[in-house]
C-alpha cells in the first residue's frame, strides 16, 4: 500500500491530485473501446481498422477544428449539467431548455425591431433568459409541489420540444425549406466567424469564457464552497445554515441558462435557422450528463471529459463515412465509460 | 365533446396505451419494494422491444420473440442488479447510462443487423394475437377494449393482483419489503438482502421484456429507434403516484393511457400532433403536482421517498 502511495503521490500537489482522475479515467477508457471493439467482432467488424479510423477521424489535420467546434455544444452542456450536480442534483431537462433558448434566440434575432448592433447580444441573453425560465420552473415544482427533479426537469422536456416544433410549423415558418424551420438570421445577427474556413465562431469564445467563470465561482467563492459542500454532504449543509431551497432554485436557473444559451448559441453561430430537431437530434445534452457525470460534477473535469466526448463524436463520424460503422457506436462507449465507472467505484453513492 | 370521442376505437387505444407503461410499472413497484429506485425501466423496455422484433424476423415464431425478449431484457436488468445490488453503486447513475446505452446499442445493432436505420418493419413476422373473451366482447363500445386484446393485456392485469397479494400477503413478499424497508434490519434477520434485490431487479426485466414485446409486436409489427419514448419514465412516475402500491400504480398507468388516448383523438380532430404528442407528459407532471400539493396540504411526517432530495441511502455501506 506505501508503494502504491509513493508511485501515486509524487512530490508535487497537483500531479497527485491529476493523476488518480487520469488513471480512472483512461483504465475506463480503455475498458470501453475493448467492449465496443467486441461489439464489432460480433458483427463482423475489423476492431483495429475500426479504432484507427476513429481516432484519425477526431484529431487528423482539419477534423481537430471539426472537434474543437463540436466540443462549444458539448462543453456547454456539460457545464449545465454539472453546475446543479455539484450539489448532487440531476437536471435530465437540459433538451428541454436548450430548444427553448435557441427557439428564443431566433426569434429575437429574427423579429424584434432593433438596431441590429444590439440584436445579437439580446438574443444571446434572453436564450439564456429563456432556459433559466425552464429551469426554475421545474426547481419550483420541487419546492412547492415535491415533485422530485429527475422526473419534473425529464417530463418538461416534451412540452418544450412540441411548442418549438409546432411554432416552426406554423408561425415561424420559413415557407422555402423542406424542414420545419425559421428563416434565416441575417448576418449582422450571427456570431462572427473566428478562423475563416472551419466551422469555429464567437460561440467558442463564449463557452470558453463561462467555463472560466464556472470554474471560478466553484472553486474561488463563498458560493462555489457551499454547493459543493451540499453536494458532500446534504444534512451538514443544512446545519451549517445554507436555505437548500433558494440553492436548488439557483442551481437550476443557472443550469438552465447555459443550456438555453448553447442554444442560442448553436441557433446563431452555426445553424442560423431553429430547425426542429437539429438542436435535439445530435444528444448533446446526454453526451453533456455523461461528461458531468465522469468527472462527479467537478467543472474542470467536466469540460476535459466533454472535450474527450467531441473527439469520440467528431471521430464517429468519420468512422462512419470512411469504414461504414455505425457511429452510434460513440454512445455506447460513452455510456459504457459511465456504467463502468458507476459499477466500480462508490463515487456517486452520495447522490441518492 | 361529440358523441364519435368516445369510440370503440378510442377505448382499444386506452387499453393499448396502458398496458406497457403497466408492465413497466409494475417492474418499478417491485423495486420500489426491496428499496432500489429503478430508472433503467426505459432502457429494459427498449432492448426488449428490440429483441422480440430480433426473434420474430430471425426465429420466425411468437415464441422465439417471447423467449428472446424476456431473456434479453433480464440480462440487461442484470447490469442494474449488479451494479447497484451487489456492487452498492449508484442506482441513478447506473440507470441513466443503462437508458442511453440501450438507445445507443438498439439503434447499432439495428443498422447493423437488419441494415437500416430509424424503423424496421417485415410483414411476415408474427404480431401477437388478439384472443376473444365470449360476453365480454359483445359490451357496447368496450367490448373490444376488454374482450379483444393479446394475452399480454390479460396477464399485466392478472399481474397487479399476483403482486398486490403476493406483496402484501406471503413470506416472501414480507422479506421484500424487510429489505426495501430498512436493509440492515432484514439482514440481522438474516435475510439474504442482496439477493432478494438481485432477483427482483431480475424478475423486473422479464416485466419490462414483456412490456417492450407489446410495444414492438403488440398493435403493430415494427421496431423504431428509441421506440419507448419516454414511456419507462413515465412508469416511474405512475410508481411515485401510486405510492408503490400496486393497485394505486395501475389507477396512475390507466390515467396515463387515458390521456395518451385522449391526445391522440384530439390530434385526429386536427391538433397538430406536436402539441397533442406531449399530453401524456403534461398530464403525468399535472398528476404529480396534484399529489405534490395535497401531500403538502396533509402534513405527512415524512417526505416522498423516491425524491432524489429528500431520501437518504437505504443501503448499507460494504
Amino acid at each position: 500500500m506505501n508503494t502504491v502511495r509513493a508511485v501515486l503521490g509524487g512530490p508535487s500537489p497537483f500531479w497527485r491530485r491529476a493523476l488518480r482522475p487520469a488513471l480512472r479515467l483512461g483504465g475506463t477508457l480503455l475498458l470501453g473501446f475493448v467492449a465496443c471493439a467486441g461489439i464489432a467482432v460480433c458483427v463482423g467488424i475489423d476492431p483495429r481498422v475500426m479504432l484507427v479510423e476513429w481516432i484519425k477521424g477526431a484529431v487528423e489535420g482539419p477534423q481537430i477544428f471539426e472537434t474543437v467546434a463540436r466540443s462549444v455544444p458539448l462543453v456547454g452542456m456539460a457545464l449545465a449539467a454539472a453546475v446543479p450536480l455539484r450539489a448532487g442534483i440531476v437536471n435530465l431537462g437540459a433538451d428541454g431548455q436548450l430548444v427553448l433558448g435557441g427557439l428564443a434566440a431566433a426569434v429575437v434575432a429574427l423579429y424584434l425591431p432593433l438596431t441590429p448592433g444590439l440584436r445579437l447580444p439580446l438574443a444571446l441573453l434572453l436564450g439564456a433568459a429563456a432556459g433559466g425560465a425552464y429551469g426554475l420552473l421545474a426547481a419550483l415544482g420541487e419546492l412547492y409541489a415535491r415533485v422530485p427533479l429527475l422526473l419534473s426537469t425529464w417530463l418538461l422536456t416534451y412540452p418544450a420540444k412540441g411548442l418549438c416544433g409546432y411554432l416552426v410549423r406554423s408561425a415561424l415558418r420559413d415557407p422555402v425549406t423542406a424542414w420545419p424551420s425559421s428563416h434565416r438570421i441575417a448576418p449582422a445577427e450571427r456570431l462572427p466567424e473566428l478562423l475563416h474556413g472551419t466551422p469555429l465562431n464567437g460561440g467558442l469564445l463564449i463557452i470558453v469564457a463561462l467555463a472560466v467563470l464556472v470554474v471560478f465561482f466553484d472553486r474561488r467563492t463563498a458560493l462555489g464552497y457551499e454547493i459543493r459542500m451540499r453536494g458532500l454532504n446534504e444534512r451538514f449543509a443544512l446545519y451549517g445554515g445554507i436555505a437548500l431551497g433558494r440553492q436548488t432554485l439557483l442551481l437550476m436557473a443557472v443550469s438552465g441558462a447555459l443550456a438555453g444559451l448553447v442554444g442560442a448559441v448553436m441557433v446563431l453561430g452555426s445553424e442560423y435557422r431553429f430547425t426542429d430537431g437539429a438542436l435535439t437530434a445530435p444528444q448533446y445534452s446526454w453526451s453533456g450528463t455523461l461528461a458531468a457525470l465522469l468527472a462527479g460534477g467537478e467543472p474542470l473535469g467536466s469540460v476535459v471529459a466533454a472535450v474527450l466526448f467531441a473527439a469520440l463524436q467528431t471521430g464517429g463520424f468519420a468512422m462512419e463515412r470512411s469504414v461504414e460503422i455505425p457511429r452510434v457506436l460513440t454512445t455506447v462507449l460513452e455510456s459504457m465509460i459511465i456504467l463502468f465507472l458507476a459499477m466500480r467505484s462508490a463515487t456517486w453513492r452520495r447522490l441518492r | 365533446m361529440n358523441s364519435s370521442f368516445f369510440s370503440v376505437e378510442f377505448f382499444d387505444q386506452v387499453v393499448l396505451g396502458i398496458t406497457p407503461i403497466l408492465l413497466a410499472a409494475l417492474a418499478g413497484t417491485l423495486s420500489q419494494a426491496v428499496g432500489l429506485f429503478n430508472i433503467a425501466l426505459e432502457g429494459q423496455m427498449l432492448v426488449g422491444a428490440f429483441a422480440a422484433v430480433a426473434g420474430a424476423h430471425f426465429g420466425g415464431s411468437l415464441a422465439d420473440a417471447v423467449i428472446l425478449a424476456v431473456l434479453a431484457a433480464t440480462l440487461y436488468s442484470g447490469l442494474l442488479a449488479l451494479g447497484s445490488a451487489v456492487l452498492g453503486g449508484n442506482d441513478i447513475v447506473i440507470g441513466l447510462s443503462a437508458n442511453l446505452l440501450a438507445g445507443g446499442l438498439t439503434s447499432f445493432l439495428l443498422r447493423s443487423l437488419f441494415g437500416v436505420s430509424g424503423t424496421f418493419s417485415d410483414s411476415n413476422m408474427p404480431g401477437l394475437p388478439r384472443l376473444h373473451l365470449p360476453w365480454i366482447a359483445q359490451l357496447p363500445l368496450v367490448g373490444r377494449a376488454l374482450g379483444e386484446q393479446d394475452a399480454l393485456v390479460y396477464l399485466s392485469w392478472l399481474l397487479v393482483g399476483i403482486i398486490a397479494v403476493a406483496l402484501r400477503f406471503t413470506p416472501w413478499g414480507l422479506r421484500v419489503r424487510g429489505v426495501g424497508e430498512d436493509f440492515k434490519a432484514a439482514v440481522s434477520f438474516g435475510v439474504h438482502a442482496h439477493w432478494h434485490q438481485v432477483a427482483v431487479t431480475l424478475m423486473g426485466g422479464a416485466l419490462c421484456g414483456l412490456a417492450g414485446l407489446q410495444l414492438s409486436l403488440g398493435s403493430l409489427t415494427l421496431f423504431s429507434e428509441n421506440m419507448t419514448d419516454g414511456r419507462g419514465w413515465i412508469a416511474v412516475a405512475a410508481v411515485m403516484l401510486g405510492r408503490g402500491r400496486p393497485l394505486g400504480v395501475a389507477a396512475a398507468c390507466a390515467l396515463f393511457g387515458f390521456s395518451d388516448a385522449v391526445g391522440l383523438r384530439l390530434q385526429g380532430q386536427g391538433l397538430p400532433n406536436q402539441i397533442t404528442d406531449s399530453a401524456p407528459y403534461v398530464v403525468t407532471l399535472l398528476a404529480l403536482i396534484a399529489a405534490g400539493v395535497t401531500r403538502r396540504l396533509r402534513v405527512s411526517p415524512q417526505p416522498p421517498r423516491l425524491s432524489s432530495q429528500h431520501t437518504e441511502a437505504t443501503r448499507s455501506v460494504p
